[in-house]
């Protein structure tokens, strides 16, 4: 006989449920999110290669890793293609719950209490705190600003699409903003380690109830008052 | 080989008949794109020029030829619109480009039939080589002559965005920037360009700078007896003058000859993107890359306790008690 829990919700295991252990463990992100989040790292991360490449001629020699220059060249803008439909898969999934609220405006007067890791004093949260929001829309807008920059500096294909003192507009304004994406790519980076036990969330897809309840409780408890709890696991 | 001059003097005459070592060579660079600690060069070429003479070309594009011939591209055949510029712009595999304006001057009536020859204007301060991401795609020599060195380009167009003069274009058979090269491989062994060798007026001449303005003054003088109060020499300051000179009837007003720039200079834009953006992007993403790893070295780490966890244990077993609870009441 099943529980009433279980037999309550049909798909549990699945993400935003709480399994109970012993260990009591919260499955943050589905397999597809998951996914969906690394092809959009591993783009992210071969773009600000090829990018640096060609934005400073000391990391020319970057252009190595990709078969010399003319295949740096060429490949930069693909990549980039697949990770703007990369992220906007996820942005489509994430976004309303990136929504910014009443907490994330006390949260983030109290960014001292954040960085000295003094959570106690900060208000209760829900899946994502004012940082990770910061760095979700922040994202967002800048990969717009460089797809959209990106296409007009793309000689092969849209080199007549706009004059050329736009064009030099659009080169300057897509290293501006690649510079400020790789800043938050940083910072993204810096708190997933720095925040101990969260990367297992786009690993394993889980993490452990001690996070939930430190890192947001409110998200925990929501999930604990509906029931969406798996005892069998 | 004392006597020997390291540039021609001229494009007329006949070539050397000695064989000749070519004299543009690593050495004599004085700007390497993407290049910051070059060498300095180990002698000093004397700077050379083309002089075109606006008011004296009939238009016959034997230049063209002799450009498409010496260099050996072979340019698509074009459509007839009603104009005689053909093909209608500059394309990888046309190097100059004999622009024809119909112009009526306001103060005469009279209309005028203005001819320039479009090209690579080999700018003292090339924005081309500026823009320029890839080492040593662009060279500059001592002698004034910027260059493509084609098997160091990789394709990007930066340079079609540096350049004021809207000259370089990409290949689309090989994905490389064309441009005229003031026939360095010609000049390097004692010739002048080809244009100029075929030019049957002499509207294109070659020779020193120095030279070239000399004979532009006598140019110049004669078209101001002739009534071209403006007539003057076309060598703008805003990118160092050229060693590609125009003389101009209406100097006054350059971009009367199919939009040549008034006053040339490199885009401001392009300066702040390969000036400040570039230093001061790379030293900012730098530090943060240093901060981060400082911090996460010596800083103290955001750790979830024992005590919340057992919280979190306390909350998920209340709940599930509270609904197996609410099932039972029901």
């Amino acid at each position: 006989m099943s529980t009433p829990a279980s037999t309550k919700h049909t798909k549990l295991g699945s993400e935003d449920s709480i399994r109970r252990g012993p260990p009591v463990e919260v499955v943050r992100y589905g397999p597809g999110k998951r996914i969906n989040h690394w092809v959009t790292a591993i783009s992210l991360i071969l773009l600000l290669l090829s990018g640096l490449a060609m934005f400073h001629p000391s990391l020319f020699f970057l252009t190595e890793l990709f078969g010399g220059g003319q295949m740096t060249r060429w490949i930069h803008p693909w990549i980039g293609v697949v990770l703007f439909i990369s992220f906007f898969i996820l942005f489509a999934q994430l976004w309303k719950l990136n929504i910014p609220n009443r907490d994330d405006v006390k949260w983030a007067s109290q960014i001292s209490d954040v960085i000295g890791g003094n959570e106690e004093n900060l208000p209760e949260l829900g899946k994502y705190n004012a940082g990770q929001k910061f760095i979700f829309w922040g994202m967002a807008s800048l990969i717009i600003v460089l797809i959209v920059t990106g296409i007009m500096a793309w000689e092969q294909y849209f080199g007549q699409l706009t004059s050329i003192p736009t064009q030099r507009i659009a080169l300057l304004v897509h290293s501006l903003a690649a510079v400020a994406i790789i800043l938050i790519f940083m910072l993204h980076v810096y708190a997933a380690i720095w925040t101990r036990g969260t990367i297992r969330a786009m690993t394993r897809g889980t993490v452990t109830g001690g996070w939930a309840w430190r890192h947001h409780r409110k998200w925990l408890k929501d999930m604990a008052g509906r029931g969406r709890i798996d005892p069998t696991k | 080989m004392a006597n020997t001059m390291d540039s021609p003097r001229t494009a007329v005459s006949n070539p050397p008949v000695q064989p000749m070592e070519t004299n543009l060579t690593q050495r004599d660079l004085i700007r390497r794109s993407a290049t910051s600690e070059l060498p300095p060069p180990e002698r000093q070429l004397t700077p050379v020029a083309k002089l075109i003479d606006v008011s004296k070309c009939i238009g016959c594009k034997a230049c063209q030829s002799a450009c498409v011939e010496w260099n050996d591209t072979n340019p698509e055949v074009g459509e007839n619109v009603g104009v005689y510029t053909n093909p209608h712009d500059l394309t990888a595999d046309m190097f100059t480009l004999m622009r024809f304006s119909e112009w009526i001057n306001p103060e005469t009536d009279n209309l005028e039939w203005l001819i320039r020859k479009d090209g690579c204007m080999h700018c003292a301060d090339p924005g081309c080589l500026k823009a320029c991401p890839s080492p040593g795609a662009i060279v500059q020599y001592s002698n004034g002559i910027v260059d493509f060195i084609h098997d160091n380009c990789i394709g990007c167009g930066y340079c079609v965005k540096g350049c004021p003069f809207n000259i370089p274009r990409i290949s689309k058979a090989d994905h490389r920037a064309y441009k005229c090269t003031l026939c360095s491989d010609r000049v390097a062994v004692g010739q002048g360009p080809a244009c100029a060798k075929a030019c049957p007026t002499q509207a294109i001449v070659f020779g020193t700078k120095e030279d070239m303005k000399k004979h532009a003054e006598g140019r110049i003088a004669d078209l101001k007896s002739r009534g071209y109060a403006n007539a003057g020499l076309y060598d703008p300051p805003g990118v160092g003058g050229t060693h590609v000179m125009y003389v101009l009837h209406h100097n006054d007003k350059p971009h009367i000859y199919a939009d040549l720039p008034d006053n040339p200079a490199i885009s401001a834009v392009v300066q702040t993107w390969k000036g400040a953006t570039k230093y001061a992007g790379l030293a900012v993403m730098g530090l943060a890359a240093a901060g981060t790893l400082l911090h996460g070295l010596f800083g103290r780490a955001n750790r979830v306790s024992k005590h919340e966890e057992e919280e979190a244990k306390e909350l998920v077993d209340e709940s599930v008690e509270h609904v197996e609870k609410r099932e039972e009441d029901a």
